[in-house]
């Protein structure tokens, strides 16, 4: 059924309540979207037996009355969540063939609220990269193109599989993960929402561990409302993750009102850089305008350390990895390469070898030179001490306003391999999405408008710990004005 | 602080990654551009500040100390690349 896949989640909620389809049909449609769509490389594993069942076990409920939240809803689950029996790989070599016996907090969630899993999502390896190229299953080709091109691009990363299939209409909505960005940037590059919530607001329990006090779970979707139903469903305390905070979970699609009057939204200064796209600029102020027509009152903040967020944040990202992904020996999953008479530790050194791919090499690389003898104070101290900084910088703005408004990244998608050759570069795309996930804070991008290629750009905002409320809600003012409605046109 | 080709081999054998020779002069040309990047940091005054390592002040969850999980040898054992006898194998590490 044609039609069924342009619904947004919560159109897809109020047709299944209404009985105008089924949950069946609904998740068959997305099946069929997921295999037409293998071109864009979106889904490393596709698990349609495991949707229709979910499919079924809604339609069931739906008529008892008994729907959980997402009942019958298709997603597509970021490769770096485990889940029982479904292979799962983190895009790595080193993973291949790794089958959980357990099922992530976050999944296990989803599922008990309905939810039908599509399949797997591509990403960047151990979700290290912003562009989806660094998969050892090959990149996610976007479903967008330049006006006039053929050429393929990026879909952003490091959540690319899932920002290329919402946007591709092949699942209702995807869960991400955000380390730096890897969540809002691949959204603004595909012209779809997507929210990181506070750092503890969802379990990393059965998520692959990047960067322990970073790494945050999220969901991209169509638009606000379907960000907001998603998050409600998969956030919350868990004990079996130490840094999960025990708070109520509001229910957030339920407090939007659209209104900013009485928030003071704050301009950062320091945002606007050198060289900066003057349509991004012009849509920056746009969405100054937007707000300022909801209601709110716009005030200019400073955020001195803003220029340092990067390198501090290539200092204790690879730090923390370097330590996370010692786990990867050979011994107890994965890869294990022995050479002909080794030793354990020939072992060691060779499987890791054969199953880390460059971009994971290189920042384990980094994360062990931070970490070792003689240069731990220069780097890995020094980094944390300027950590401190950044998220004192956001402590004092917030005494100023509530929320911040800033472009989401500084560039458009670009393609394929533009970047590859220099690190520096390809980390500079998260310039504007660092900053706050050093300091915790829940952040969400929206599609703005587009660039001079016809290209999606979104806008950012930031908001105090745990206020994923006022950030949706703020988000959702300016959706309504922005009427962002460009899709990409089907090609594959 | 520049690194050298011998500061990445030493590096290398810390993180237990076998380079081939090759990629050591390339691994060291792209550290030493990273690292300089990095040092950016050291024009920051952080005098006193204290260090973050985690960005929500947390109290500590207490519970019970009692088994919470465990009896699930099979699964820990599920994705092992070797095991034998209900442990991991590996090569001979004492001769």
């Amino acid at each position: 059924m044609a039609g069924l896949t342009d619904l947004s989640l919560a159109a897809m909620r109020a047709g299944l309540k209404a009985k105008q389809f089924s949950a069946r049909e609904l998740v068959t449609a997305h099946v069929e979207a997921v295999e037409a769509a293998r071109p864009l490389n979106a889904f490393l594993v596709e698990t349609p037996d495991h949707a229709l069942a979910a499919a079924d076990a809604a339609d069931g409920a739906l008529a008892r009355g008994e729907a959980g939240l997402l009942a019958g809803i298709p997603l597509g689950i970021k490769d770096l969540f485990c889940t029982k029996g479904v292979e799962t790989t983190a895009s790595s070599r080193i993973l291949m063939g790794f089958v959980p016996t357990y099922e992530s907090t976050v999944t296990a969630k989803l599922f008990a609220a309905g939810a039908a899993m599509l399949g797997k999502l591509n990403l960047d390896e151990f979700a290290m990269g912003s562009s989806n190229e660094t998969s050892a299953y090959g990149p996610v080709i976007s479903p967008w193109r330049a006006q006039g091109s053929t050429a393929k691009l990026v879909p952003g990363g490091s959540s690319g599989g899932s920002s290329a299939a919402v946007a591709a209409r092949l699942c209702a909505a995807a869960t991400g993960t955000d380390t730096g960005g890897s969540i809002r940037q691949p959204a603004a590059f595909t012209g779809i929402a997507g929210i990181k919530p506070t750092y503890g607001r969802c379990s990393r329990w059965g998520v692959i561990a990047f960067a322990s006090s970073l790494d945050q779970a999220g969901v991209l979707a169509r638009d606000v409302t379907d960000c907001a139903l998603v998050l409600e469903a998969m956030a919350g305390y868990d004990p079996k993750d130490s840094t999960s905070l025990d708070v109520p979970v509001p229910h957030y699609a339920g407090g939007l009102t659209g209104s900013l009057k009485g928030k003071r939204i704050g301009i950062p200064k320091e945002y606007r850089v050198d060289g900066m796209d003057p349509v991004l600029e012009d849509l920056w102020q746009k969405g100054i305008d937007w707000a300022r027509d909801a209601g709110a009152e716009i005030v200019e903040v400073s955020l001195p350390h803003t220029k340092e967020a990067l390198p501090t944040y290539y200092v204790v990202a690879p730090a923390e990895a370097s330590s996370n992904l010692a786990r990867y020996d050979g011994v107890r999953y994965g890869l294990r390469v022995a050479p002909d008479g080794g030793s354990l530790s020939d072992m060691y050194a060779a499987t890791r070898a054969a199953g880390f791919g460059a971009e994971v090499k290189r920042r384990i690389m980094i994360g062990t030179y931070v970490l070792s003898a003689g240069y731990y104070d220069a780097y890995y101290l020094k980094a944390q001490k300027v950590r401190a900084l950044i998220a004192q910088d956001f402590a004092r703005a917030f005494e100023a306003c509530d929320l911040l408004l800033t472009p989401t990244a500084p560039t458009g998608a670009f393609e394929l391999g533009a970047k590859t050759a220099d690190p520096i570069a390809m980390f500079l795309n998260d310039v504007f999405t660092v900053p706050a996930s050093l300091a915790g804070l829940p952040a969400m991008s929206i599609p703005a408008g587009l660039d001079g290629q016809g290209l999606p750009l979104g806008l950012q905002l930031i908001g105090r710990p745990l206020d994923e409320m006022g950030v949706l809600d703020a988000a959702f003012a300016l959706e309504s004005r922005a009427g962002f409605s460009a899709a990409p046109v089907r090609w594959w | 602080m520049a690194v050298d080709d011998k500061m990445v081999l030493r590096v290398a054998g810390l993180a237990r990654l076998k380079l081939a020779p090759a990629e050591v002069p390339h691994l060291t040309g792209e550290l030493n551009s990273i690292l300089g990047w990095i040092d950016q940091l050291q024009a920051v005054d952080t005098g006193d500040v204290q260090p973050m390592d985690a960005v929500i002040p947390l109290t500590r969850a207490w519970r019970a100390d009692v088994i919470s999980d465990g009896n699930i040898q099979a699964d820990v054992l599920a994705n092992a690349p070797q095991a034998a006898h209900g442990f991991f194998a590996v090569p001979k590490v004492i001769e």
